[in-house]
């Protein structure tokens, strides 16, 4: 019967609702990373994109951006200049 | 004898701590192992009561941890079953009484003479939790199907991975079926997707859960009892012996049964 009525207003179930925020409050918790590990991160990331590009090493920002809905990790990097040999690559 | 120290914690209040700490240990007792409990809630104690051996105090952790007696002596031998062992909290001292060091000294000394050492560790994630875990080889996280417990124990889990303590192992406490299977609350499997560990043990919402709390003997006793036989089975699973989980069938044939008395209580409860 209450099935019934949940289906004619189209209410979920509670606990669907209960996974889903938990599912999404435990993205944020999670991905509350410590200023070292963030820096860490930066770090990796300047190795690995100096190989293709060059930049400013210093005005390089890595943050982490959450709305209601989503978590992303938003890296900043201004680019100086594609390296050469990748240019000729890719012509 | 080399015993092992199991820590059970939860981060969140409330969610069953105590109890399972209580009930396990005389579970794993009743069994016939050596057992001593720790309550670690230091300035909040409460092991002693679930317990029953509240009258029987002389002395407590804080007093053993600053060498005013020997661990043993301040042990309180179980009135019931032989081989249980309990190590009260000091009650008018702060969290900070102890620290980590000193817990891993007293639960090393501990395992010379003990199967296992069940540490209650207090809610929270500040000092006192930091002195439960440090002594332990494993950990047993208790949590309720709701949204609060369960995040907390996803940050207890964290916490306790990142103290080396890996691959704890989830009590899931409170679990009504009934409710479970009309949607409106999260099953084992929804708990055990977002959290991601090992499943030691469901305990259903048992009202004899009180009833013994109040008298002070815990419901492991009692095997006709739900909880007391889960109870056992997680006990015997921490023994290593394979006992399958509760099936939390709550059909209309398993309701009658129960309600007329035959023995379903006994049959469904895992």
């Amino acid at each position: 019967m209450l099935g019934y009525f949940n289906k004619l207003f189209r209410r979920e179930p509670s606990s669907r609702t209960a996974k889903e925020r938990l599912h999404l409050v435990l993205v944020h918790d999670r991905a509350n990373l410590s200023p070292q590990i963030l820096e860490a991160l930066k770090e990796d990331l300047i190795e690995v994109i100096s190989k293709y590009m060059e930049f400013d090493v210093d005005s390089i920002q890595v943050n982490l951006d959450s709305d209601e809905s989503t978590v992303a990790l938003v890296a900043n990097i201004p680019i100086r200049e594609v390296k050469r040999q990748l240019r000729h690559a890719n012509s | 004898m080399a015993g092992r120290a199991i820590v059970i914690t939860s981060g969140k209040g409330g969610v069953g701590k105590t109890t399972t700490t209580a009930n396990l240990g005389t579970g794993l007792a009743l069994l016939g192992r050596k057992v001593v409990l720790i309550d670690a809630d230091i300035g909040l104690r409460n092991l002693d009561v679930v317990m029953g051996l509240e009258n029987r105090i002389v002395y407590d952790l804080v007093q053993v941890v600053e060498g005013q007696c020997k661990p043993h002596a301040a042990l309180i031998r179980d009135k019931r079953v032989e081989n249980l062992h309990l190590l009260p909290a000091a009650q008018t001292r702060e969290k900070d009484a102890i620290r980590p060091e000193q817990m891993v000294e007293l639960v090393e000394t501990l395992k010379e003479d003990f199967d296992y050492i069940l540490i209650d560790s207090p809610a929270g994630i500040e000092h006192g939790f930091r002195n439960a875990i440090s002594g332990a080889d494993s950990a047993i996280i208790v949590t309720t199907p709701e949204v609060s417990a369960v995040r907390d124990a996803d940050r207890i889990i964290g916490l306790v991975e990142s103290h080396g303590l890996h691959d704890p192992y989830l009590i899931v406490n409170r679990i009504r079926p009934e409710m479970v299977q009309r949607g409106d609350m999260l099953s084992i499997d929804d708990v055990l997707d977002i959290l991601r560990i090992k499943l030691l043990g469901i305990v259903p919402d048992d009202q004899e859960i009180v009833v013994s709390t109040n008298r002070g003997e815990p419901v492991v006793f009692d095997r006709r009892t739900r909880s007391g036989q889960a109870y056992h089975n997680i006990c015997r699973r921490i023994e290593g012996e394979d006992v399958p989980f509760m099936t939390m069938d709550t059909g209309f044939m398993q309701r009658l049964g129960r309600l007329l008395g035959i023995g379903g209580r006994r049959r469904n409860a895992n």
